[in-house]
């Protein structure tokens, strides 16, 4: 019996297998080339009803993510307001806990959702969005009229601040709905109880830390000893106020020795003294959640954290517990900013996708959701100040709203930002590790900031990452 | 005749055809393409990422944590092989020729071996989350409570760069042990009884029986799982990456390579470097894979 087989390699080759290998090998990992663009369909005029352009019964995609805040305020709240304007529109509602994993291959194959949440520890990196022109550019939003009122412009419905931070390569893409607001938070009730007042100074502070130590009631002070940029934060902010905004700026901007300069010594050197005799046992190796229930039940008095917390929280802070928060105190006697200044940043980062089927409509649902209503039900359901000038005013607030709310008045435009973090990944990784160095006095602070810098230039030095700027 | 001999072609590609086009799409393709990506500058959303040449592995020989990294890797490579084949001989011996009359194991040896091989039987993301509770710094450690009751202050396992390398370490041996009893098992009942049984007639002692009959006749069993705990070792991530702080931390003390990849990628968005890494990682693991097989080749002894 002869053993050549009956079906050449050739007609094989030919035949089932390799067509389709082909043209699964081109779909798999490498990007895909965009699909031919599909917005032939001519725009929708505008109108006074419909400033951006909302086409009737085009679908609407919306992916939100699943994290401290739920999805039940999109839902509940900002979907059934766009409704009542867009019957007609679709919602596709989804969410997911991994922005990422989910929405990056929907990028890299041309037909990305409309309105995207990109939040989370995992969010898209928004500089490569911004790269590959890949977020609308949100200005028209800003010049519509808002929901509420014809005559004034989104624009002026919110903190200027988020105009500064979403704007990638001049243009305003990326909005903050959150208004974070940084600062020391505590007890309300066990500083009344104990008789401890608020410090304005930072040798009232070390003076509290003392008392409560001695006290031997709960320790003074912890952080989320895992995740070290719950550290940095106050100590980037206690710089800012002693040398200026621009101390944070020059961070931002990578300028030389921008680490190494004289405030952030004296702030790494006030911090790196809490580290070494204020913290909570154990608190290095403890995450945010269990250092803030160590605090729920009175163990610790104080820890840095930002107006999230009280939601974050609230299945297991007591019901007396009265969260507050109060700013850095003053450090210097000749600080640059004033009692009061706060580092304030909005998250909770909405994109509307460029290249989506329609984009018009995921603007249109950002001008919803920047509604007072909106706004207003939102801060009320998952107790966070929204950067919507004014929204939370005549509402039952939470007592952590509250002081939030009342600092964040009495700072007016005492606010700081920094940004450095959000763009330049590889730095902030550094700034981690560094800062749970110096915390756990395994790094001076002098060797701290020379770390920081070194790891800055070698960034800055780096052709291959984007480099960002601001004023 | 001719028809028959068609028939059978087709037979035998039909039941091929998936399978093969499978592994060719989602294995070969996708590694092939990692070569081609670790040569552009692709962040992960664009369609047209550029071609940028080697730069890419330029810049990684002035990564110092890929190399911190890779240095993990290596002393795991060199570590844990060799703390788990040897603990896991040792059980394996006891289990099966270590009891009094040397042919047998020691009492209750049934229930040994069913119980080492528990640790196999939890999924890794399980293993990285239990331990994470077990070396909790506080008084709800399962180590450091009983510490803390005796008065001696906590261990950071997770915390202290100087020690987290070891809790990561002490992680992947547990795990490991007890396949590798089993492993070792099932070398040592093909090997024949009466070899140990001429053994004892010599009066070879257990510390002999070990060394001259058991060890040379393993060998070959031995090499297999140098082998995989090699690869182990050098491809180790989710034990990392969900146990220690920060991913590999803290302070990079734990960060191994496949992190480092993790990490350009997903979170730094740069896949065309973090290809690159990829790529330098393929390559310690085929050399490793060759050059164990080649100066562990020995004798086999028949029987």
């Amino acid at each position: 019996m002869p053993h050549t087989p009956h079906i050449s390699r050739r007609e094989l080759l030919r035949g089932a297998a390799l067509v389709p290998v082909a043209g699964a090998l081109a779909a798999c990992a490498t990007p895909a080339a965009p699909p031919a663009a599909t917005s032939s369909s001519a725009p929708v005029a505008t109108s006074a009803a419909n400033p951006l352009g909302v086409p009737a019964d085009k679908p609407l995609e919306v992916w939100i993510f699943d994290g401290g805040f739920g999805q039940d305020y999109a839902t509940g709240i900002h979907q059934p307001l766009f409704k009542s304007k867009y019957p007609n529109v679709e919602i596709k509602h989804n969410s997911t806990k991994e922005i990422t994993k989910v929405l990056q291959p929907r990028f890299a194959g041309g037909n990305p959702p409309e309105v995207i949440d990109n939040s989370g520890a995992n969010f898209m990196d928004f500089g490569a969005l911004a790269q590959d022109s890949q977020l609308q550019d949100l200005t028209a939003l800003l010049d519509a009229p808002s929901w509420d009122d014809p005559n004034t412009k989104v624009r002026d419905t919110i903190d200027q601040s988020v105009i500064d931070i979403g704007t990638y390569d001049g243009k305003f893409s990326v909005l903050g709905y959150v208004n974070y607001i940084h600062g020391i938070w505590y007890s309300q009730k066990a500083f009344r109880d104990n008789q401890w007042q608020i410090p304005k100074t930072w040798d009232e502070f070390l003076a509290l830390c003392e008392t409560i130590k001695k006290s031997g009631k709960m320790a003074p002070f912890t952080y989320a000893g895992k995740f070290p940029q719950y550290l940095y934060e106050p100590l980037l902010t206690m710089a800012a106020k002693i040398g200026g905004n621009e101390v944070l700026v020059n961070i931002d901007n990578l300028e030389d020795g921008a680490w190494t300069a004289e405030p952030m010594k004296t702030a790494a050197t006030a911090w790196a003294e809490v580290g070494a005799k204020y913290l909570m046992q154990g608190t290095t190796g403890l995450d945010h959640i269990q250092t803030q229930t160590a605090q729920n039940k009175y163990r610790v008095a104080m820890l840095p954290s930002g107006s999230w917390l009280e939601n974050e929280q609230k299945s297991t802070t007591p019901a007396d517990f009265e969260y507050g928060m109060f700013p850095i105190p003053d450090v210097t006697g000749s600080d640059k900013l004033p009692y009061g200044t706060l580092h304030t940043q909005p998250g909770e980062n909405f994109i509307v996708s460029a290249k989506s089927p329609n984009p018009q409509a995921g603007m249109e649902y950002l001008r919803a959701m920047l509604s007072k209503k909106a706004a207003g039900d939102f801060s009320e359901l998952v107790r966070t100040l929204t950067v919507v000038k004014g929204a939370s005013e005549g509402r039952k607030n939470s007592p952590g709203v509250e002081s939030a709310s009342k600092a964040i008045t009495e700072a007016g435009a005492n606010v700081v930002y920094y940004r450095w973090n959000n763009w330049y990944g590889p730095l902030k990784d550094e700034g981690v590790a560094a800062t749970g160095e110096l915390m756990a006095g395994r790094l001076s602070p002098d060797k701290y900031l020379e770390r920081m810098q070194k790891k800055a230039d070698e960034i800055k030095n780096d052709s291959s990452i984007k480099k960002y700027q601001r004023s | 005749m001719i028809f028959n001999r068609y028939r059978r072609g087709l037979f035998i590609i039909s039941f091929l055809a998936a399978p093969v086009m499978l592994y060719l799409v989602y294995v070969i393709s996708p590694y092939l393409q990692a070569f081609y990506i670790a040569m552009t500058d692709w962040r992960g959303v664009t369609a047209t990422p550029t071609f940028i040449g080697l730069d890419n592995f330029v810049r990684l020989f002035g990564d110092e944590t890929f190399w911190k990294a890779v240095t993990h890797n290596v002393l795991l490579l060199v570590l844990l092989p060799l703390i788990t084949i040897v603990i896991a001989l040792f059980f394996a011996f006891l289990l099966n020729v270590g009891g009094a009359q040397g042919v047998t194991g020691i009492r209750g040896s049934k229930i040994y071996r069913v119980v080492f091989f528990f640790p196999q039987v939890l999924a890794v993301a399980v293993v990285a989350v239990l331990f994470q509770q077990v070396f909790r710094p506080d008084g709800s450690g399962m180590l450091n409570g009983p510490l803390m009751a005796l008065g001696v202050s906590p261990i950071g396992f997770l915390s202290d760069p100087q020690v987290a390398f070891w809790s990561v370490l002490g992680v992947m041996v547990w795990q490991a042990v007890g396949f590798y009893v089993v492993l070792f098992s099932a070398g040592l009942a093909s090997i024949p009884r009466d070899m140990f049984e001429a053994a004892q007639i010599d009066g070879a002692g257990r510390m002999s029986l070990f060394f001259r009959v058991t060890l040379p006749l393993l060998w070959d069993t031995v090499q297999v799982a140098w082998v995989y705990l090699g690869i182990l070792a050098l491809d180790v991530f989710a034990i990392v990456w969900v146990m220690t702080d920060q991913h590999g931390g803290p302070d990079w003390s734990t960060t191994v390579m496949a992190a480092e990849i993790y990490r350009n990628a997903f979170q730094y968005s740069r896949f065309g470097y973090a290809s690159a890494l990829g790529v330098v990682m393929f390559v310690f693991t085929v050399g490793f894979a060759i050059l164990s097989l080649r100066l562990s080749r020995r004798e086999r002894i028949e029987y």
